[in-house]
């Protein structure tokens, strides 16, 4: 068995393959055997005990997820349940899913059938950012492939087990992919956050339980059931299962998505890429995205999975790892983060509509030396207002103020510089 | 200037496909788009009979979606990328490039109708930043530099 488990059979051009040439290659066989030998309650055990955990930010146990939203359904009664695949990806520095999308449509495809099986969904429904028109092609092609070969349908392989499948398009917002603007996405509807409770799990895509999961998350589903739960958990260096799609960006002289254990260091994904770039020194690193903290040299070496990056004050988010060199000016960059959260925030909740864009325009002001006594100030306000989490519809503003916050309290020199109006960086 | 019958059809389709018609509101934009390279009102309000939803409800996505144009644009539309990794890796220097050379700045379009440029959030090619998508098809094109993105300018003229 290969390192790159999820990645290894992906083409380097990244075309996918046909359905016969990816049952060559023991696509499927999960899949036929889950279905005659697994219970819907064998496969959410067999997922909880491999240790997986959601790749789409937050690290929730797939397993526990699924097994808490069968419970929920339980209760809401008859009626049909959805799986809504997520493959918005939209999180600034994240590019994995579009790999799984493009080149591994069928690896796709059968993570989210299995995970139908095991949380009693009919339909399936993937949905897919504008940008990803191959990976969203890619997948219809594969839809139908798999339509004429019967697995999809009513009583499928005479299992009493059916399913349908379809691909929604999105059009360029980054709300799209909160899960629960997700299924406002799907239903037609503005795609902004509800308010939770209720949860998708009790009442979610048209009233009805739903399970929102992202790409990669439903991608390492088909590997569990062919190499089981133990195999999975091996391929991880940490407690949290298996390998993990690191996409390394910003000034390293090879950027580039490697998939590597899960909890493999900073260093080590920095130094496969070629070391930073033209081999200057390292200023800073964001381990999981634009949302996720600034770590430093001192922090290298801890392994990144979701627990060790938490105790390290930051996250493993979308496994994005973005480098900032000795070049690179802290303040340009978290004020172009914060441009991105002012211009996607949906607009639901005050303190992200109104305050997003003036901590923008204040991190503007500053990186152009031209910040005021209140400046710092007024960004610790924002920083106040967005945490604890849970203080307005979504994430999104939690989120934008990640990096304000992190970069006020790691780089108070860079800042109090640029207040002086000048900055000590030099462009990047 | 109404739609054509093929886009009327393949919105009906797409209704189908997504379970109603108001799930199928967003696809429906775009096929107008794809036909009609933007989606003006006469073609919005067309789109929502089709679907007999109200055009104040398909224009409050059409809205709310960036890559939904509501307004004229070029035959060639260039979404560059701002987002971090890209800056990080020169994209400030493409996006003066291009500016120049096409004599104009973000949101707007050439006199000759010939290119709109716009800016756009990380659109997941950071491995190839600085990064942009070009055309109706979105194709990712990068690592850019001023003089790669200068002669795909030249190619699509
Ligand atoms: C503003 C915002 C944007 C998000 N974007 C994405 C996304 O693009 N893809 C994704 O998988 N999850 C995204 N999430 C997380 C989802 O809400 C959800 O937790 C995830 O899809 C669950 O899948 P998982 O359990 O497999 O990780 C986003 C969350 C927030 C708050
Ligand atoms: S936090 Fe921002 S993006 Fe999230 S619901 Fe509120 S306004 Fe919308
Ligand atoms: S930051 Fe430009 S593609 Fe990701």
């Amino acid at each position: 068995m290969t390192a790159t488990p999820l990645t290894g059979r992906a083409r380097p051009d990244r075309s996918p393959h046909s359905f016969a040439e990816w049952q060559r290659l023991g696509g499927y066989d999960a899949l036929r055997r889950a279905l005659k030998e697994l219970s819907p309650d064998d496969l959410v055990s067999l997922v909880e005990a491999s240790g997986l955990r959601g790749r789409g930010g937050a690290g929730f146990l797939t397993g526990t997820k699924w097994k808490l939203m069968r419970k929920a359904a339980a209760a809401a009664g008859e009626g049909p349940r959805y799986l809504c695949v997520n493959g918005d990806e939209m999180e600034p520095g994240s590019f994995k899913d579009r790999l799984l999308l493009e080149a591994l449509p069928h690896q796709l495809i059968e993570g989210a059938m299995l995970a139908a099986y095991a949380i009693g969904a009919t339909e399936v429904i993937l949905l897919v950012r504008d940008a990803y028109r191959a990976g969203a092609a890619a997948l219809n092609r594969a839809i139908v492939e798999i339509e004429s070969a019967g697995l999809l349908g009513s009583n499928i392989l005479g299992s009493g087990f059916s399913l349908t499948m379809r691909v929604h398009g999105s059009a360029g917002r980054y709300i799209v992919g909160e899960e629960t603007a997700l299924i406002s996405a799907i239903e037609g509807d503005r795609p902004v956050p509800r308010a939770r409770p209720p949860y998708p799990a009790q009442s979610g895509l048209w009233g009805r339980p739903t399970i929102v999961n992202n790409v990669e998350t439903l991608s390492c589903v088909p590997l569990i059931v062919q190499h089981g739960a133990d195999w999975f958990r091996g391929l991880s260096r940490t407690e949290e299962g298996g390998t993990k799609l690191y996409g390394v960006s910003g000034r390293v002289n090879r950027p580039m998505l490697i998939e590597a254990p899960m909890g493999t260091t900073a260093r080590e994904l920095i130094e496969r890429c070629g070391g930073i770039r033209d081999g200057r020194r390292l200023r800073a690193f964001q381990p999981g995205g634009g949302a996720t903290a600034f770590l430093e040299q001192a922090e290298l070496d801890v392994p990144m999975d979701f627990g060790h990056l938490k105790k390290a004050g930051s996250a493993l988010g979308t496994g994005a790892l973005i480098v900032l060199d000795e070049t690179s000016c802290p303040v340009a960059s978290i004020a172009r983060h914060a441009r991105f959260y002012a211009r996607e925030s949906c607009g639901l909740c005050t303190p992200c509509r109104d305050g997003l864009p003036w901590v923008s325009k204040l991190l503007d002001q500053l990186e152009a030396g031209q910040g005021t006594a209140a400046t710092l100030e007024l960004l610790q306000m924002h920083v106040d207002l967005a945490s604890p989490s849970g203080r307005s519809f979504c994430d999104l503003m939690t989120g934008a103020m990640t990096p304000v916050r992190s970069g006020l309290e790691r780089f108070a020199d860079v800042f109090a510089a640029h207040l002086a109006g000048r900055c000590p960086v030099g462009r990047a | 200037m109404t739609l054509k019958a093929e886009t009327i059809q393949a919105i009906r389709t797409a209704a189908h496909h997504h379970g109603g018609a108001k799930a199928a509101m967003l696809e429906a934009l775009k096929l107008v788009q794809a036909a009609e390279g933007w989606v003006s009102d006469a073609h919005l309000a067309e789109a929502a009979a089709t679907l007999g939803v109200t055009t104040a409800e398909l224009d409050s996505l059409a809205t709310f979606y960036s890559h939904i144009f509501r307004s004229p644009v070029g035959e060639m539309v260039i979404l560059l990328c701002d987002g971090l990794s890209c800056y990080l890796n020169g994209a400030d220097d493409v996006r003066d490039a291009v500016q120049q050379k096409l004599g104009i700045r973000f949101g707007e379009t050439t006199p000759d109708g010939k290119f709109t440029l716009l800016n756009v959030c990380c659109i997941g090619g950071c491995d190839r930043a600085p990064a942009a998508l070009l055309g109706p098809d979105r194709k990712l094109v990068g690592p850019l530099s001023a003089d790669q993105l200068d002669q795909l300018i030249e190619d699509a003229r």
